[in-house]
């Protein structure tokens, strides 16, 4: 039995996808790839596959993980190669590794999350005055609609820090390229998770920041917290007894 | 051909499943707008998650596709979140592959499994500035084309539709690309007009405006005179399309493969089309006469081909009752054999209890997922089955149960309709005795108590083109009292009833379904206005409004002298012409007559795949005749890959 972990992304208009719907793609792919994939027993058995807390349907991602159990080893980079060609355009598989013997489970070394928002039309002065406000406030509390109905949440506590960007945003076709301020931010992983959404409903509670047009959240990585407020990135572990 | 992409992108943060909006499946095809000469734009008129794993049309966008000059993009109906939204931002109707406009293209094809998906085609139109009435239209519009089996009796859509197609569509696809390509180039003389003349000529090609409809006075019976041909060049009836050999067209080779979630999440390959069993509400198996089987190696190849490009866990042999393939035994084995250890499920999603054995159930299950048994006795009690010509008998329901219970099943699904002709409280009740029934016997074949048997009751609506098109369709208030009493009578016996689960919907949208089933031109006017007042996704429980479509029947109806009663409770006469009379579906209609008094006299029918021809016409009238095995072959063992 090989353990691979997996680092992949979701680009594009997959951002659009839903967890399950990643889920379905990504088994699919697996046995397009012929993976030797090691299934649960069982009535209805399943390729055994565990999910790393996934991005919100909507939300890009260039740092999503999964660990997949084999039935008989395979070359982790050819594994790449492979299993990338299979996937749909938009979910691109971009590492694996040999998940190190006694390293613990993955998803304790994933705590936090760094999220790029951009939002076209709105000044990267006016979002910095947002941001500063935002990260005065002792308490932000936002509304969220889950499936247990509408439920408030502190958005501050999660937040670890946030910075703004300025950048043009090249548009596909018209409107023509526009400026837009955008935020970096880092956010801790609780319960209920504080997502993109949840970050712009704050910035709209302490300053009223409306964007024009919705926001592009694209998580950019995810680790543990180091003592700068940087993230580690989770794989290295494995990447050094891998690479040996 | 700009995409409308950049415009539709904004506002997909704000609905619900925008997956479902950005296309993108795997085998997908997008090609160059400027490198084509005909486009097609192809619509199944329901929502993405029941539209995309539609078999009709993805076979038609493959075929089409392949077609080097050819383009082929897909659209579905927009839930009304979405439409709200696009209406207010200028965002017209688009495809999924490409997001472009459908206005733009040459021809949109819309594939109507149900008549319940009408409101959706008016609601595409009209977000894709096409106009609904097909005599508003300009050579600047798309030529509309109705197909799949609604489109044996268009006439109800006759106003928003240039034309339809009965029948198979691989082929005749293709016949009206070369028509519309030769139009194109001679630089499209004579308008809209005579392209449709052009393919009216054919023969295969129904377009309804070169038909005038008469009409008898409400005193005679309201019903219609006369159908006849306004112009020459056009045929008096128009031929229903078979495509023969279905070896010759394995389409899908590569099957679409969504992100989204849709109704069916495996691979599917058609063993066989038609059907002459010979059930007298069934339209799919009458339309679709005679059958055609595809051979075990032509499934073999479509299902190794089809896994290797879909990744799916699971293929369904679909057919209209797929165990009476000539070899399903020697293809279920083979197939059981080539994917043992690979972890891929086996189904036949449509299968009667006559042909059904334990055996097959285990080959099916050998990839280690078992899927649930489903069988479909169709009707209580033994005379209703006569009725209906559906002739499985208790004793093999229960007997097949009770095996398949022994051998470890533990829920088995049996459907059933309510409202069939000559029905009787005593025929519907004998449903909960045939529950109970296989409840006991299969506790005692299984040893268990714990075992399952849920029955799903729809209510029965009467289709052209089969024995019960004259039949007079029994009204919602009947139908919703007999499932009253048979939910009473499965629970008046806690001890059986307990493991009996009971699934069924009110009688109402089955009018509603009835009145476009069996409607003529008149009833445009009711679906118009219908989906003025807001109606949409009709289909859908949560969407379909029953007081809307009764409203807007009694108002557009009233003025001609007819009503909703009269199109669907009302027993037809067998001189009566019948709105779908100039529709030839090949069979006879003195012999349906004929059916419909055997049926009246509960008298049975048998299988021309094992008598003698019965003489239903298809074939004479098509030149056509049965392709089934056996061929003798089995499948090899694949070669391991690598």
């Amino acid at each position: 039995m090989q353990r691979l972990r997996l680092r992949y992304a979701k680009r594009g208009r997959l951002r659009f996808t839903s967890h399950r719907d990643i889920a379905r793609a990504f088994e699919r792919a697996l046995r397009r790839a012929h993976v030797p994939m090691a299934y649960s027993q069982g009535f209805n058995p399943h390729p055994k596959i565990s999910w790393i807390g996934a991005a919100p349907t909507g939300v890009a991602s260039e740092a999503e993980y999964v660990e997949i159990q084999l039935v008989t080893p395979v070359e982790p980079a050819e594994l790449v190669a492979v299993l990338d060609r299979a996937m749909p355009t938009g979910l691109d598989l971009l590492e694996a590794v040999v998940a190190a013997p006694g390293g613990g489970a993955l998803a304790d070394r994933v705590e936090a999350g760094r999220w790029r928002i951009e939002l076209p039309g709105v000044s990267p002065g006016d979002l910095s005055a947002a941001v500063t406000a935002l990260l005065a406030a002792p308490v932000v509390e936002v509304e969220r609609l889950t499936k247990q109905g509408m439920r408030t949440i502190d958005a501050r506590a999660a937040i670890v820090n946030a910075t703004v960007a300025t950048a043009t945003v090249a548009s596909d076709s018209p409107p023509p390229d526009v400026t837009c301020g955008i935020l970096e931010v880092v956010v801790r992983q609780t319960t209920p998770a504080v997502r993109p959404d949840d970050v712009l409903s704050a910035l709209r509670v302490v300053a009223d920041l409306e964007p024009p047009v919705p926001a592009k959240a694209t998580r950019m990585a995810q680790g543990r917290l180091d003592d700068g407020g940087g993230l580690a990135d989770p794989l290295a572990q494995d990447r050094a007894v891998t690479q040996g | 051909m700009e995409s409308v992409f950049p415009r539709l992108e904004p506002l997909l943060p704000r609905v619900s499943k925008p997956v479902q909006y950005v296309g993108g499946e795997l085998n997908s095809t997008v090609k160059d707008w400027d490198a084509t000469t005909v486009r097609w734009a192809l619509m199944y008129p329901d929502a993405y998650e029941v539209g995309l794993p539609n078999q009709g049309v993805m076979i038609l966008y493959e075929v089409l596709n392949e077609q080097p000059d050819v383009l082929a993009e897909r659209t579905y109906a927009i839930w009304p979140d979405l439409e709200a939204l696009m209406r207010e931002h200028g965002v017209p109707q688009f495809t999924v592959d490409g997001h472009r406009p459908v206005g733009a293209f040459d021809l949109l094809g819309v594939s109507f499994a149900t008549e319940l998906g009408y409101t959706n085609l008016l609601s595409a139109l009209d977000l894709a500035g096409i106009p609904l009435h097909a005599a508003d239209r300009t050579t600047e519009h798309p030529i509309v084309v109705a197909g799949g089996h609604a489109a044996f009796n268009p006439e109800p859509i006759a106003d928003f539709v240039d034309a339809a197609v009965l029948g198979d569509g691989e082929e005749a696809v293709l016949e009206i690309t070369d028509l519309v390509r030769a139009w194109k180039a001679e630089g499209s003389p004579g308008g809209r007009d005579e392209i449709l003349t052009r393919l009216a000529e054919t023969g295969g090609v129904y377009v309804p405006r070169f038909y005038d409809v008469g009409y008898l006075d409400p005193a005679s019976g309201g019903g219609i005179e006369y159908v006849r041909p306004n112009r020459e060049r056009v045929p008096e009836r128009i031929a229903k399309r078979t495509t023969m050999d279905l070896d010759a067209w394995p389409y899908p080779k590569q099957p679409l493969v969504p992100l989204a979630e849709s109704v069916h999440e495996r691979m599917s390959v058609e063993i066989f089309r038609g059907c002459t069993r010979g059930c007298r509400f069934c339209q799919a198996g009458m339309i679709t006469r005679p059958v055609r089987e595809r051979s075990i190696e032509g499934i073999g190849e479509m299902v190794r081909r089809g896994l290797d490009a879909s990744g799916f866990e699971e293929v369904g042999l679909l057919s209209l009752s797929s165990a009476d393939h000539s070899e399903i035994a020697e293809v279920t084995k083979g197939l059981a054999d080539r994917y043992e250890g690979t972890n891929t499920g086996l189904s036949l999603p449509s299968t009667r209890v006559d042909a059904f054995n334990i055996d097959l159930a285990n080959e099916l299950s050998r990839g280690g997922r078992r899927s649930g048994l489903t069988f479909a006795p169709e009707g209580g009690s033994e005379r209703i089955r006569r009725v209906i010509n559906k002739m499985v008998s208790e004793e093999d329901l229960i007997r097949t149960v009770s095996a398949a219970y022994a051998a470890g099943w533990r829920q088995v699904k049996l459907y059933f309709m309510c409202g069939l002709p000559t029905e009787t409280d005593e025929d519907v009740l004998q449903i909960a005795a045939m529950a109970k029934e296989v409840i006991r016997a299969g506790r005692e074949a299984s040893g268990r108590k714990d075992i399952r048997c849920t029955v799903s009751i729809g209510g029965f609506v009467p289709k052209p083109h089969t024995p019960f098109q004259w039949a007079a369709q029994c009204d919602p208030d009947t139908v919703d009292d007999r499932l009253r009493k048979l939910r009473a009578a499965v629970n008046s016996d806690r001890n059986l009833g307990r493991n009996i689960g009971m699934r069924y919907h009110d009688g109402k949208p089955s009018l509603i379904e009835g009145l476009l089933s069996r409607g003529d031109r008149r009833v445009g006017r009711v679906i118009e206005r219908v989906w003025r007042a807001g109606g949409r996704f009709d289909g859908w429980s949560e969407h379909f409004s029953y007081e809307r479509w009764v409203t807007a029947a009694a108002e557009a109806l009233a003025p001609l002298g007819v009503d909703l009663a009269w199109f669907t409770t009302r027993e037809r006469t067998e001189d009566e012409v019948l709105p779908w009379d100039h529709l030839d579906s090949g069979l006879d209609k003195e012999w349906l007559w004929d059916d419909w008094q055997d049926a009246l006299d509960e008298r049975e029918l048998e299988d021309c795949r094992w008598t003698p021809c019965f003489d239903c016409g298809v074939c004479p009238a098509m030149g056509t005749d049965i392709e089934i095995g056996p061929t003798g072959r089995t499948l090899l063992p694949l070669t391991p890959v690598n």
